[in-house]
């Protein structure tokens, strides 16, 4: 019995010894699958299709990520995540990679120990209200009951914009973003507020989606950018850059179709950052043609942009900020280099 | 692992000192004794090493610290002063106010309805069964979840929106924004009435001691009910007269796109007490029916006997000895359905587990401290629960002689 | 001569006389109906009141469930008429997603096996007369949960791998509620023979751990288990939501069990212990040949309402985002294509007759057992 004690005793140490010291990249090359947190369906970000597939913007995220590693976009676990599952399931190491329009925020990235790799969709908070309403601005919302999903900066920036206005208004808070959509259909609130993207995209799962209509004002700042636990900063880089990778594949013109070509490229940019030159996959544990695994499973980040959520997609979304710094956005990715 | 030892026949002689310390009852319970202790604190100590490590290492702020941050986000209903600047500490306070009032309310309700269908279930009258077996049967087999669900589609959907709302009187008014009534404003010399009412129920405590005592010694009944009823209503009439109606009404009216002013029940408040009142009261039934059946029926016949009526039978004799096996089991039904109050997550009432354990922990992240606070308020719910209803329990307890 | 004629004249009787039958007014479905219809004005009107309250409930519910109801369509136009009752087209298209959540369609054969080794395993445990009890319970308590876990999770013999993440609907009810079932019994078990020990720490762990399980709602006692755990174990350690709620529900469910053991375990005289120390049965012994087989007869009605309690309680889980039956029926409310003023209440039929069937099916059962255990002690 005392023999078993200790046995059992330092399988436990030992087990908690190995654990935590193994680092993400390695932890996902030895299991043969990426863990990546998503939601639970929000169409053009990250939602199954009919065939049960995920697609979406954040799920390209998490794709060119196995890519990257594997050589192979499949090989990635989909953990569809409510808002408040989210940070406990990335920093319980249930999930690699949090891809599931997250803002980032100062405390998130501190006090909830995260670490975001760089927007992919620079977002802000909007209202959706009835057309019957007949409300053009959210500065006449003086005494709304205003639906919302807890647990998100949503809910705090709605308080900080009635109260900053001097308005009235009921917060009515719900666990999930179906939960919300039905309550403000069945009229339980005039106003529903969200990031604006998903103000469009939650839209199409209302009965009438032509009787609502998306307030012109956006009151907050949302940059959405996928995260990764503190103290792995390889496995920060790797994500880090791998978006980086499908912003420069976009500036410097490499496409799926033309992918081939630009590997012929005598463009000394578009030489690294394909891998013709230089190891700078190889410092950053992957590959060399890290840049073209990601092109090949998900285009760039243009391309990955029109089809998820832009004018290839239901959603018809401008790109407005999300243009490249070159044509007066805000996507700008550092330089491989 | 001591199943080995037990097996062997160890027929002691009356000489312990020949049997081998094995075999020692007191020295195994010791062994078994100490290796479970040992086997607690390893599992606490992995726990706490873990928890420490993980914590360190993703970062997670630690400590009760932000208790006294602000919490910054708002709630649809609060018991008490609710500001901008509002604590997480205050999130809590309301929180903890909210589920007592799900649960007293609740309570109440189940109470009532659970003996009107208990004491149906037992009536001569065979329609009036059928249909107290059908309730039980029904509220009894459903998820409380699905009923709450249910009930809280149920009053959105059937609700009229606040500009067709139903209205009592110009004042008091039902849409699907909840119900809408007059708020009392009190003006000079409310104080008085205040008190006044205080004085009234003392009063009334007073008539009460009194018709027990003349009671029990002359046998005469003195209609205590009426008194008191006239007493707590007239008594504050009289003196706000007096003092020329002090208090005014602040009268809800549409206004922008809700009713403004008077006080207000939400909906999701409506939906959830409303189902777990109607789910409990199920049990509550069963539980008041069990009791009645054990009443012997001599106590009915011999209070027909002394000319009692059915009704008087039921409340002075059959009820109070009831009371005795309904008590135990009513306790555990109050404390669920306290605890079933937490299923307000699903419709977005605001009470503990929905903006403390739900919203707070996730605007802080600091899951273990939020946790450990949550379960313990419950627990001291339960824990001061059920010594009230101990020495409840207690007092009407069968004085042996 | 008068004198001696009377006595002569009395006639005695040798044989007992018919009984007549009952007066009209006291039998038949007449006199029935007024003895417990309408025996008085106010119990007549409560009758016609009550007869018009249920006729009005039964009218409704058949009306919305059958009579007006749509049976064909393709999506919500057919569901959108006026006076359109229940939209049965919109099970249909969700059925597979409320049965097996989102299991691959061509894996589904994995969950229908498991249910059908479920029936029939369950089954004659549950019928008196049918044999090899001991078997039968061991397949149904150990054998069975670890083949049907590997059978629906794969990735042995050549299945493929289908994660906990994407199970769901009645599948992910019946795995909660069975996994709960199965180790919540003998958990409660060794808790209860736990709380009466005289051993004071033993005891004083099993008490304390019974009451605060007792003591708080199960909701927080999932997000104990889905951001709490977590923490406290290694990281890497693969712990899946599913499993973590598994863990949560069963821990709850065993701290109810050991108090209804508990009541089975005072039931029994004091006698039976003392007969079985002085044959000399260790504790172990005495307790697993003596005194729990007698205890756990006494308290099978007690043992399945707790299990009927856990099985309402398996929708809870819904709030840590794993979507059982009501999770999936309510995700399944959120497609426009079948958004219809009629869609919720149609669904909340379905999950309506779902829950009522198994749970008054396992109350009927324990009252069944109770009234054929009862015979033996009838006072």
């Amino acid at each position: 019995m005392k023999k078993f004690v200790a046995l059992a005793f330092g399988a436990a140490v030992g087990i908690s010894a190995t654990a935590a010291s193994a680092a993400t990249l390695d932890d996902v090359k030895s299991r043969g699958e990426l863990h990546c947190g998503v939601t639970t369906g929000l169409p053009g970000f990250s939602a199954p299709n009919d065939k049960g597939q995920w697609a979406g913007l954040d799920v390209d995220l998490c794709r060119a990520l196995s890519a990257v590693i594997f050589g192979d976009a499949n090989k990635v676990k989909y953990f569809p995540l409510s808002a408040k599952d989210r940070f406990p399931a990335l920093q319980s190491g249930e999930i690699d990679v949090l891809s599931r329009n997250t803002t980032w925020t100062s405390s998130r990235d501190s006090s909830l120990g995260l670490n975001f790799a760089s927007p992919n969709y620079f977002d802000g908070q909007g209202f959706l209200v009835r057309k019957d309403l007949n409300v053009s601005s959210a500065k006449e919302l003086d005494g709304a009951s205003v639906c919302t999903q807890t647990g998100t900066t949503t809910e705090l920036n709605m308080a900080d914009y009635f109260r900053s206005n001097n308005m009235k208004y009921e917060p009515v808070a719900f666990e999930s973003n179906d939960a919300v959509v039905q309550a403000y259909d069945a009229g339980r609130c005039e106003v529903l507020t969200s990031d604006a993207s998903q103000l469009y995209s939650l839209r199409l799962k209302l009965a009438n989606s032509e009787d609502h209509v998306v307030l012109p004002e956006i009151i907050s700042k949302e940059p959405l950018a996928p995260a990764v636990r503190h103290g792995d900063d390889q496995w920060f880089d790797l994500v880090k850059w791998t978006l980086y990778g499908m912003i420069n594949a976009e500036e410097l013109g490499v496409t799926q179709a033309n992918l081939e070509e630009m590997k012929k490229s005598d463009n000394p940019d578009v030489k690294r950052l394909l891998g013709v030159d230089g190891n700078f996959g190889e410092q950053l544990g992957v590959s060399n043609d890290w840049v073209v695994r990601i092109v090949t499973a998900v285009g760039n980040y243009g391309e990955s942009f029109e089809r998820n959520v832009g004018t290839g997609s239901p959603l018809k979304i401008e790109r407005g900020l999300n243009k490249l710094w070159t044509q007066g956005g805000l996507q700008y990715a550092m330089p491989v280099r | 692992m001591s199943v080995q030892e037990g097996i062997s026949p160890s027929p002691s002689t009356g000489d312990s000192g020949r049997v081998s310390l094995v075999n020692n009852p007191r020295v195994r319970g010791f062994i078994f004794q100490l290796i479970t202790a040992i086997i607690i604190a390893v599992v606490l100590y992995i726990f706490v090493t873990n928890a420490q490590t993980n914590l360190r290492s993703q970062g997670i702020a630690t400590g009760f610290g932000f208790l006294d941050q602000p919490a910054s986000f708002d709630v649809n209903q609060s018991l008490i002063e609710f500001t901008q600047n509002a604590t997480y500490g205050r999130v809590l306070l309301v929180g903890i106010l909210n589920t007592l009032l799900v649960a007293a309310v609740g309570i109440i309700l189940a109470t009532i309805i659970g003996f009107m269908v208990g004491i149906a279930r037992l009536s001569p009258n065979w329609m009036v069964r059928t249909l107290g077996t059908i309730y039980v049967e029904v509220t009894r087999n459903l998820p409380p979840l699905f009923q709450i669900f249910f009930w809280y589609v149920v009053l959105i959907k059937f609700s009229p929106s606040p500009r067709d709302s139903f209205s009592l009187f110009n004042a008091f008014f039902y849409s699907n924004r909840g119900l809408y009534m007059p708020s009392v404003v009190l003006g000079n010399g409310a104080i008085f009435i205040e008190l006044s009412i205080v004085i009234a129920v003392v009063l009334a405590l007073v008539v009460r001691y009194w018709a027990r005592k003349r009671q029990e010694q002359t046998g005469e009944q003195f209609p205590v009910l009426w008194t008191a009823i006239g007493l707590i209503i007239g008594l504050p009439l009289i003196v706000s007269a007096i003092f020329g109606f002090p208090i005014t009404f602040d009268v809800p009216e549409l206004g922008g796109f809700n009713f403004r002013g008077g006080t207000r029940v939400i909906p999701e408040f409506v939906a959830l007490t409303w189902a777990l009142s109607i789910y409990t009261a199920g049990f509550i039934a069963e539980i008041v029916r069990a009791g009645i059946m054990a009443v012997s029926h001599g106590q009915t016949e011999a209070a027909g006997s002394l000319g009692l009526r059915p009704g008087p039978t039921l409340r002075l004799v059959v009820i109070p000895q009831a009371m005795r096996v309904i008590i135990p089991p009513l306790t555990s039904q109050y404390l669920n359905l306290t605890k079933n109050s937490s299923l307000a997550v699903a419709v977005g009432y605001p009470e503990i587990t929905a903006i403390f354990a739900g919203t707070t922990l996730n605007q802080t992240g600091q899951a273990i401290e939020v946790i450990a606070i949550t379960m313990c308020v419950y627990l001291t719910i339960s824990i001061v629960t059920s010594i009230f209803m101990n020495w409840y329990n207690r007092r009407v307890a069968l004085v042996e002689r | 001569m008068i004198d001696t004629a009377i006595p002569n004249q009395v006639f005695v009787r040798s044989q007992l006389v018919e009984t007549l039958p009952a007066p009209k007014s006291e039998v038949g479905p007449l006199a029935w109906a007024r003895a417990n219809l309408f025996s008085g004005p106010i119990n007549s009107l409560l009758t016609i009141i009550g007869f018009g309250l249920l006729a009005y409930i039964l009218f409704a519910l058949l009306d919305f469930l059958v009579l007006r109801a749509v049976w064909t369509g393709e999506n919500r136009e057919a569901c959108l008429g006026p006076e359109v009752g229940a939209c049965w087209p919109f099970i249909k298209a969700k059925f597979g997603q409320l049965v097996y959540g989102f299991y691959p369609v061509d894996e589904r054969w994995r969950p229908n096996l498991v249910f059908l080794l479920g029936a029939i395993l369950i089954v004659p445990l549950m019928v008196r007369t049918a044999p090899f009890k001991l078997a039968n319970a061991v397949l149904f308590f150990v054998v069975y949960p670890v083949v049907a876990f590997f059978l629906l999770q794969g990735d042995v013999l050549g299945l493929p791998l289908v994660s906990t993440r994407i199970w769901g609907g009645i599948l992910v009810t019946l795995v909660v509620a069975v996994v709960g079932i199965v180790a919540s019994l003998p958990l409660g078990i060794v808790l209860a023979l736990g709380r009466r020990s005289q051993l004071p720490i033993i005891r004083f762990a099993s008490i304390a751990f019974i009451e605060f399980w007792r003591g708080v709602p199960l909701i927080t006692v999932l997000f104990f288990a889905t951001y709490m755990l977590p923490l406290f174990l290694p990281r890497g350690l693969e712990f899946n939501g599913l499993l973590r709620a598994l863990v949560g529900v069963s821990l709850f469910a065993a701290a109810y069990m050991a108090e209804v053991v508990r009541g089975g375990l005072q039931a029994i005289p004091r006698g039976q212990y003392e007969g079985a120390m002085a044959v000399g049965l260790g504790y172990w012994r005495m307790m697993f040949l003596i005194i729990l087989p007698q205890a756990l007869k006494l308290v099978i009605p007690g043992i399945v309402n707790t299990f009927i309690g856990l099985f309402k309680d398996t929708t809870l889980v819904l709030i840590v985002s794993i979507l059982d039956l009501l999770g999936q029926l309510r995700a399944a409310f959120a497609d426009p294509n079948w958004a219809t003023p009629v869609t919720e209440f149609t669904g909340y039929a379905f999950a309506g007759f779902f829950y009522f069937f198994f749970c008054y099916g396992m109350s009927r059962y324990s009252r069944y057992v109770e009234r054929r255990l009862n015979t033996g002690h009838k006072r």
